[in-house]
């Protein structure tokens, strides 16, 4: 909730601003900005969900225990946090997943890639587009907002379905776990998912067709560096880290670069890399592969793509919608392939002494996780590094650069929030994954 | 807009897996539920300027309770609404965001700094703890049969 005209004294010189919390985000954020003499005295983007202490929690947890709790650190980003967590298992144990089991685990992403940036897109997003509050408060009797309105459900509906078939449920999906899944879906009921993937092609070509003509600026006026896991198909699950500084970096030296920066008034802590801004997600994959995306998703973009890589920030909106359809165009064409289901069963692990590293994309960017296991299979440490924490820092300037720039431009308080928040929006940023951590030394770096 | 049942949806200290469960089942119910509920709060939905709680019919509540600042907002949510309804695990039982009311005494050491530098309140509470509960929908996330069926059971609450 915030009040934009709390402060009695307001003048376009000096004045406050507080938002308390930040609506249509995943999660909890607040941002308080004071301006003296027209320029940014203090401006602080916080983090202001509450820790579980997760990383604290799994300590001495069974690693088969492992992914199903750590899924609960975030609803909407759950399964993503349960392929990382079995990924970092299984390699740490050297389990080598079947081919089945891969192609299910993508499929299931895919589905969480389609409903999540559909959440983000239409229900988060949107609304800031039309000027309006609300998807809720679209008007049935608007074409394009009925549209848009029918859209945004029969979307998230088709990611919904995929990940229920395959996981059992959208939402901490009961199936995976490490080696392969405890259920496995019928080939049938994958080949009826087949019509309304195809449908979902046209569905989100209309909000990319919007995107593109609808293209808001903010460029990134500093220098700043883009990461992303990397793969062939463009996975999300596979590959190595690339950098927009041209490095190539191995999963798990991933933590090497990344340096924690404590943020004395979030709850959560922000990251660099090499020392420099960073960010993270679709914007980032875009910039870094857009090669690899489906030949379907690239034939039906056409020129679309030219614009990558870009620096403004708001088209990671554009580019969540091109990975829904990638996602679609890749589901299709894995469902129109498969001919059997094999009933394969999940290998009995046996534990030893290890140490497993993780790394996915997750829907916001990449996701690290870490754990060290003792010879009985239990963890004796975990790190965990989420998407929103390393975009902490690189929000925060840009939220800066926004401000300075509508300063100078005399524009109202009431625009600026409006501008900030439409921001923040674009990042869709998930404070439930940033505040799961434990931190303790706050004088550190 | 009047006949409409005014409904609140808030979110404490939990991974909001119930709020993203019923986003989903807002796809096949979204023309229904939009043509008799009013959402008077629902931060996923909308932005929300008003500093005060407003009247409800239904308040959804999702999450455990882990600082005083959010046993005063439950508060003031409940003397507001008429039926509130605890929904998933960390609402209804406390778990599993009240994880570190089972730590012991090395993983508390580890944790203090932060539960006071923050003021969290020294144990996490479920939402009975606090305030009279009316229904519950238990799971983690909610039991999506559990919710459709309190949702039925309200949603002509004003016609009643």
């Amino acid at each position: 909730m915030h009040d934009p005209n709390f402060d009695l004294t307001f003048n376009n010189d000096n004045f406050d601003i507080n938002l308390e919390e930040i609506s249509k985000i995943e999660g909890a954020a607040s941002l308080s900005i004071k301006i003296r003499n027209k320029k940014i005295e203090d401006l602080r983007f916080s983090i202001s969900e509450w820790k579980r202490f997760y990383t604290q929690a799994v300590v001495g947890k069974p690693i088969a225990a492992v992914p199903s709790l750590l899924s609960r650190i975030c609803g909407t980003c759950s399964n993503a946090h349960l392929l990382c967590a079995i990924e970092a298992i299984e390699k740490g144990l050297s389990i080598t997943p079947s081919p089945q089991t891969i192609i299910l685990r993508k499929l299931l992403y895919y589905g969480l890639i389609i409903r999540d940036h559909a959440l983000h897109l239409y229900i988060f997003s949107l609304p800031d587009y039309f000027g309006k509050n609300s998807i809720l408060d679209f008007d049935e009797k608007d074409p394009k907002e009925h549209q848009f309105l029918d859209d945004a459900f029969s979307l998230k509906e088709i990611g919904n379905q995929l990940s229920i078939i395959v996981g059992g449920r959208s939402v901490h999906a009961p199936y995976p776990t490490i080696g392969g899944f405890l259920k496995l879906p019928t080939l049938d009921q994958l080949k009826n998912l087949l019509p309304d993937l195809k449908n979902g092609r046209k569905i989100i070509w209309r909000l990319i067709d919007f995107l593109k003509e609808n293209r808001w600026q903010e460029k990134a006026n500093f220098p700043l560096i883009f990461s992303a896991l990397k793969s062939l198909d463009f996975s999300f699950l596979e590959g190595k880290i690339y950098t927009s500084a041209g490095q190539i970096i191995e999963e798990q030296d991933l933590r090497n670069h990344l340096k924690a920066k404590i943020i004395p008034y979030s709850q959560a802590r922000g990251f660099l890399f090499d020392g420099q801004y960073l960010m993270v997600g679709a914007l980032a994959r875009l910039n870094l592969s857009k090669e690899n995306l489906h030949p379907s998703t690239k034939s039906t973009l056409g020129d679309l793509l030219s614009i990558f890589p870009s620096i403004n920030f708001y088209d990671n909106n554009l580019a969540q919608a091109i990975e829904i359809l990638h996602a679609i165009d890749q589901s299709i064409e894995m469902i129109e392939n498969l001919k059997t289901i094999n009933p394969e069963i999940p290998p009995k692990i046996t534990p030893r002494k290890t140490v497993g590293v993780g790394v996915i994309e997750a829907p916001r960017g990449t996701l690290y996780h870490q754990f060290f296991i003792n010879e009985n299979g239990l963890v004796e440490k975990a790190e965990i590094i989420v998407p929103t924490g390393q975009n902490q820092i690189v929000m925060e300037k840009g939220i800066s650069q926004i401000v300075e720039r509508l300063l100078k431009e005399n524009a109202s308080k009431e625009k600026i929030i409006n501008e900030v928040e439409k921001f923040i929006r674009a990042f869709d940023p998930c404070m439930s994954c940033a505040a799961h951590f434990l931190k303790v030394k706050w004088r550190q770096d | 807009m009047d006949n409409k049942i005014k409904v609140g949806w808030f979110s404490f200290t939990c991974c909001e897996d119930s709020t993203i469960i019923f986003t989903e089942l807002l796809n096949q119910n979204y023309k229904l539920w939009l043509s008799k509920i009013n959402f008077v709060h629902a931060r996923i939905f909308k932005r929300d300027d008003s500093q005060e709680i407003k009247p409800m019919d239904i308040a959804f509540v999702e999450g455990a309770i882990t600082s005083d600042r959010q046993e005063e907002k439950l508060k003031k949510i409940r003397r507001q609404t008429k039926i509130l309804v605890a929904i998933g695990s960390c609402a209804v039982l406390g778990a599993p965001a009240n994880q570190r009311n089972f730590f012991n005494q090395r993983q508390l050491g580890e944790i203090k700094p932060i539960l006071e530098k923050f003021r969290y309140k020294e144990k996490v509470l479920k939402v009975a703890d606090i305030v009279k509960v009316d229904e519950i929908v238990p799971g983690c996330p909610m039991d999506e049969k559990k919710f459709m069926e309190i949702i039925n059971k309200y949603i002509n609450f004003n016609q009643v």
